[in-house]
């Protein structure tokens, strides 16, 4: 108990004593700060990136491409192909008796982007009217849906906020045609975000195509997968294999968060290092300008454990003050920021940062880790120092 | 210089404190080598590109293919060197995307079109007479162990061949260098004829064209006339020269260089809390040792220079170990980072450094250099400062 005391005694002191000495005691802050604003801003980018490829992935839903082909773009599947498809054991039937499928096209289109005006990839997808039940979440939340035959479009809110001009009424020129944008869609934050769609048969005359690139079907339930790949491999007519939505987008964002996370957690431990030798220098500075007052205070019958406590709390109280800085501020300037990269369909695929709630306590975590040891070694120095020299310094 | 060691007693007068200062400037240069030199690799394609370079591709998009027909058209075009053609193949070595490109070309046209490239006669005519024989880069041959005559099965994605089987067999006939632009070491070509033979679809189709023209300084128009050679026709191109080209590509991936000036920023600000910090306290706590100087007849500007001199001492031997310790680590890497493309570090990188260590410096250094030099000697010896 008695302890205890001497610790809030101590502690309180020296931050009362903060003020006079803010300049030094900022660099802990700002130095923490750094480490977790940059962690922080980093790691929520893969995190937006995961969920926006997340949002697609279905498990009641599988995705068919060719055999061989990694991703949409590369796939190519004919028509007859697609019909044998859709009719397969597994696929669950609407209240029509019909399979529920989509057989769709992927097309890329050189837009410019936003901002910089250079041309980039958009992917364009031709689905049948069969897509909008498949993907409930679909939503036009501006204008109209459109209409097979005229070449007419809607674009997803990524694609609208990432490409210059894509808006209700415009025109775009491609492909010997203007096609007209009739209406912007959500996909509930989903990667259908980042595409334009129009009708199947439309974008394939378009771009003289003869076939499709991949069916999605609604399966009857999760489990009934392996009846539906077993399908596929018994029928010697087709050359295709079949997987869940999510296990195709989560090894489409694999590797792209895979980067962001080395990225990240490389970047953060070297700048970690770098605000460890700032909180040193700081507690170091803070220990050696009260040197005369520790003595004092352990000359009074103050105890070594004290002094140590006190110091590192000051230490741990200035980190967290630098954690929540840093965590706030990625928070403020980045969160729901939206960007674009390249995705696995070669295409510009558009996703928020997103800072969450484990990412800022991952924050605090770290601000506390670096905290501790910057503060424990001048805690250390402080409490071993003799009383007698301490006193007759300065 | 005589009073080197002057500033370097100043410098180590609290040996812990600076020792720990230099340690972070280090990090703070380590992480500036470190990402200074990413963000090159990726515009390198962009400045490697050579300026005699035009590249003629489809003009909705990159994926779609142009005729192979359009070849002697393009020679035709006045001003037009070398013509020569590639196509994406993309595919997958041992289980996952081959994480190095992949193009069928026409070996001659191809070595004509891309000087750069060098492979001994032998191996060209080795690799002329293999159907199946392909050559690679030297750094893509070192990372995978591959030598000449080696078997190498690539699975196609987008290319089956006729009979539905996505396996494509390669015989390994010649590695090839290009001793000006390391990157371009990453590739394995092949022979289009076999491509073209055994592919399922898209016979007679190539994805891009590689013209070389007479004259850099016609690029533009000699762009200009090919696009308008094929304007109306079922398949339009677009022809830009190679540096535009692969801007256009860096692009796609983002604005890395936003990502790293970002990260840079809010480190070098980090830093300039810290070292400034640590310099006022440094003058702070000397101020009757510097009034003492001025009593010996120090001038105020021999002290504004001393202690300027200090803080660029500082940034500097802390910024040139980071850079050392980011070139060491970027060697140790290099293998696992040759696939994006870092080749080490670069003088450009080490030049921007300097630049940045002495912006830095005098940033720091000033305000209590100034304040140093305006000191009155009487008040400073008696305290009152």
């Amino acid at each position: 108990m008695n302890t205890l005391k001497q610790v809030a005694a101590v502690s309180l002191m020296n931050l009362r004593s903060i003020p006079q000495r803010w300049s030094t005691s900022l660099v802990i802050v700002v130095g923490i700060a750094g480490v977790v604003g940059v962690l922080t801003a980093i790691l929520a980018m893969g995190e937006g990136f995961r969920a926006t490829l997340g949002a697609a992935g279905k498990v009641d839903q599988a995705i068919v491409l060719r055999s061989g082909a990694t991703s949409e773009l590369t796939s190519g599947l004919g028509r007859e192909a697609v019909d044998l498809i859709a009719r397969s054991a597994g696929v669950a039937r609407g209240a029509d008796g019909e399979p529920i499928a989509s057989a769709e096209i992927l097309v890329i289109a050189d837009l410019p982007k936003r901002g910089t005006g250079t041309l980039a990839n958009a992917p364009i997808r031709g689905v049948q009217p069969g897509a909008f039940g498949l993907r409930p979440e679909v939503e036009i939340i501006e204008g109209r849906g459109f209409e097979p035959g005229p070449r007419e479009l809607i674009v997803g809110r990524g694609a609208a906020s990432q490409f210059e001009g894509l808006t209700v009424g415009a025109r775009l020129a491609f492909r010997d045609a203007d096609w007209t944008v009739v209406g912007i869609f959500s996909a509930g934050g989903g990667a259908h975000e980042s595409e334009l769609w129009g009708d199947a048969e439309t974008v394939m005359s378009a771009y003289r195509r003869g076939g499709f690139q991949s069916v999605t079907v609604q399966l009857e339930d999760a489990a009934a997968i392996e009846t539906f790949k077993a399908a596929l491999a018994d029928d010697p007519r087709l050359n295709v294999e079949a997987q869940t939505l999510r296990a195709y987008y989560s090894a489409q964002s694999r590797q792209m968060s895979m980067l962001i996370n080395v990225l990240g957690y490389t970047i953060g431990y070297i700048m970690a290092i770098g605000a460890l030798f700032g909180a040193l220098n700081t507690m170091y500075a803070a220990v050696s300008t009260r040197a005369r007052e520790i003595a004092t205070l352990r000359a009074l019958g103050f105890g070594g454990g004290a002094i140590v406590a006190s110091v590192l709390l000051e230490a741990l109280l200035l980190a967290v003050l630098g954690g929540v800085l840093g965590g706030g501020l990625a928070w403020l300037l980045f969160n729901g920021y939206t960007v674009s990269t390249l995705g696995a369909n070669f295409s510009q695929v558009a996703f928020d940062f997103r800072v969450t709630g484990e990412l800022l306590a991952q924050g605090i975590a770290w601000s506390l880790a670096i905290g501790f040891i910057g503060g424990l070694l001048p805690a250390w120095r402080a409490a071993r120092q003799p009383v007698t020299t301490a006193l007759r310094a300065l | 210089m005589k009073y080197l060691h002057l500033v370097w007693a100043g410098l180590f007068r609290k040996k812990a404190r600076t020792v720990l200062t230099l340690l972070s400037v280090m990090v703070a240069f380590l992480l500036f080598g470190l990402l200074q030199s990413v963000n090159e690799a990726f515009s390198a394609g962009a400045e490697q590109a050579q300026a005699d370079r035009l590249i003629t591709n489809s003009r909705y998009s990159i994926i779609e293919m142009l005729p192979i027909s359009y070849l002697p058209q393009i020679e035709s075009v006045p001003g037009v060197k070398e013509v020569a053609f590639a196509s994406w193949f993309g595919g997958s070595y041992q289980d996952r995307p081959a994480q190095f490109g992949v193009f069928p070309v026409q070996p001659e046209r191809y070595l004509r079109a891309v000087p750069e490239i060098v492979l001994p006669p032998e191996q060209l005519e080795r690799w002329r007479e293999t159907r199946d024989g392909a050559i690679v880069g030297r750094s893509l041959a070192e990372r995978y162990g591959w030598q000449v005559g080696d078997r190498v099965t690539l699975v196609a994605d987008i290319w089956p061949q006729r009979d539905g089987n996505n396996d494509w067999n390669f015989e390994i006939a010649g590695i090839y260098a290009s001793p000006d632009a390391e990157q371009n070491e990453g590739a394995l070509l092949f022979q289009w004829d076999y491509f073209d033979e055994a592919r399922q679809f898209g016979r007679g189709t190539v994805g891009w064209f590689i013209v070389q023209v007479e004259d850099p300084a016609l690029a533009e128009d000699i762009a200009q006339s090919i696009d308008a050679r094929f304007a109306n026709s079922t398949s339009e191109t677009k022809t830009q020269t190679e540096k535009a080209f692969a801007q256009g590509f860096a692009r796609q991936f983002g604005d890395i260089g936003l990502i790293v000036t970002s990260i840079l920023g809010a480190v070098f600000f980090t830093i300039l809390v810290l070292t400034g910090n640590t310099m006022a306290q440094a003058v702070r706590e000397r101020i009757p040792e510097l009034a003492i100087l001025k009593t010996l007849g120090f001038s105020d500007r021999a002290v504004l220079g001393l202690v300027v001199t200090e803080a660029l001492v500082l940034i500097l031997l802390g910024g040139l170990l980071g850079l050392a310790l980011a070139a060491g680590a970027l060697a140790a890497l290099s293998s696992a980072l040759a696939g994006f493309g870092v080749q080490g570090i670069s003088a450009s990188v080490v030049v921007t450094g300097v630049i940045v260590m002495l912006a830095l410096g005098l940033a720091v250094g000033l305000p209590p250099a100034w304040r140093a030099m305006r000191l009155k000697v009487v008040d400073a010896l008696g305290g009152h400062q």
